[in-house]
């Protein structure tokens, strides 16, 4: 970690060369911006969801009377309340509380390794990367679960009236998929797969940098190398990611 | 050939546990506040306040995140507002993009 110093003498520009103004290696400041513009993306996602369900009516009367339909947008805590192990008990948003758990914890123990690094403990940050390694795991485990719980769907059919033909038909739908959803508007399920699967597309790529970045620690790269630097710029992004659940478990699931 | 080993040059520091603790109080807060919003979820009725206070939940466990886990808070002022200062454009995009569905609504649901 070549740490140039940000002190220069009096009425020298910082920006003329030679220091580092933003007192950070290159490696992180990319790394940096590099998640801004994926903040833009999440955003899109996340916003362009806003947008949608702005456009749709919301449910109108009381949240027990709640049933299915493409009328209106659905409330998520009554599409989102299985549990594995559990089947027919209604307990919503539980599951997904306990996924984002399990990202917070993953977030921790890498922020912990990256502690570890400064103070050149290998055996530590071994432990530490196989603790994030466990719960990013843990949670694309759990992500798999609802996915198939999601596309399956429940025990009862929702009954869809469509107009085939000339005439009005009534329609059994179960589960979701990018054609059909029982759920709701078609947009619902789209969005749950595209913000979610685009979410956990970066845990997975998540997980395969932990793993590098554990197995280069294991066989001794970063202590030769003199910093465990890169621990800090992949957690950088392990960071970002449990950032952008926290937007998604507030804006898909709780509102 | 003289094998030598640098590892054994490697001064491991004893942990840091003022540090340590800090890190795992921002845990506990950001834990606090998702069971929070988890109660909240069942016990406020659907509308604009509920939405504002997850809101605000949302933007300090944000907070908590970048600033302790990912050390933002702890840069210098020009890395700090190089991140912070484009932010604004995803407000903005919100905003436009909200009001857009909105009128959609209108426009869709008249009948």
């Amino acid at each position: 970690m070549a740490h140039a110093t940000t002190t220069t003498a009096p009425g020298q520009d910082v920006w003329n060369g030679g220091v580092s103004p933003l007192d950070a290696s290159y490696g992180k400041l990319m790394m940096w911006f590099f998640l801004l513009s994926d903040a833009f993306t999440f955003s899109g996602l996340l916003i362009t969801y806003g947008l949608v369900r702005a456009a749709h009516p919301a449910f109108a009367g009381a949240a027990d009377a709640f049933v299915f339909s493409h009328e209106y947008w659905p409330i998520p805590e009554k599409v989102f309340e299985a549990v594995p192990f559990l089947h027919g008990v209604s307990l919503p948003l539980v599951f997904v509380g306990i996924m984002t758990f399990i990202l917070i914890m993953s977030s921790v123990t890498m922020v912990l390794a990256v502690e570890a690094g400064h103070r050149m403990d290998r055996k530590a940050v071994e432990k530490w990367m196989l603790w994030t390694i466990l719960g990013g795991i843990t949670f694309l485990s759990c992500q798999a679960w609802e996915w198939t719980h999601f596309i399956v769907g429940t025990d009862t059919p929702t009954l869809f009236k469509d107009f085939v033909n000339g005439q009005w038909i009534t329609k059994e739908v179960i589960g979701a998929n990018l054609h059909v959803n029982q759920y709701g508007p078609q947009d619902f399920a789209d969005f749950f797969f595209f913000i979610t699967g685009f979410h956990g597309f970066h845990v997975f790529s998540g997980v395969l940098l932990n793993f590098l970045i554990y197995y280069n620690t294991v066989t001794g790269v970063y202590q030769r190398r003199g910093h465990y630097e890169m621990v800090e710029k992949v957690g950088l992004y392990w960071h970002f990611v449990d950032l952008v659940w926290v937007f998604v478990f507030t804006f898909f699931y709780l509102v | 050939m003289a094998h030598h080993s640098e590892e054994t040059e490697i001064t491991v520091l004893p942990p840091d546990k003022e540090k340590i603790k800090k890190l795992w109080t921002v845990a506990g807060i950001l834990g606090l506040l998702t069971g929070f919003e988890f109660l909240i979820a069942f016990m406020m009725h659907h509308g604009p306040l509920k939405t504002s206070v997850f809101v605000v939940m949302t933007i300090v466990k944000a907070g908590y995140i970048v600033g302790e886990f990912m050390h933002l808070r702890y840069e210098v002022k020009v890395l700090f507002w190089s991140i912070m200062i484009p932010i604004v454009f995803i407000v903005w995009m919100l905003v436009a993009f909200l009001y857009e569905g909105m009128k959609l609504s209108d426009i869709n649901f008249l009948n």
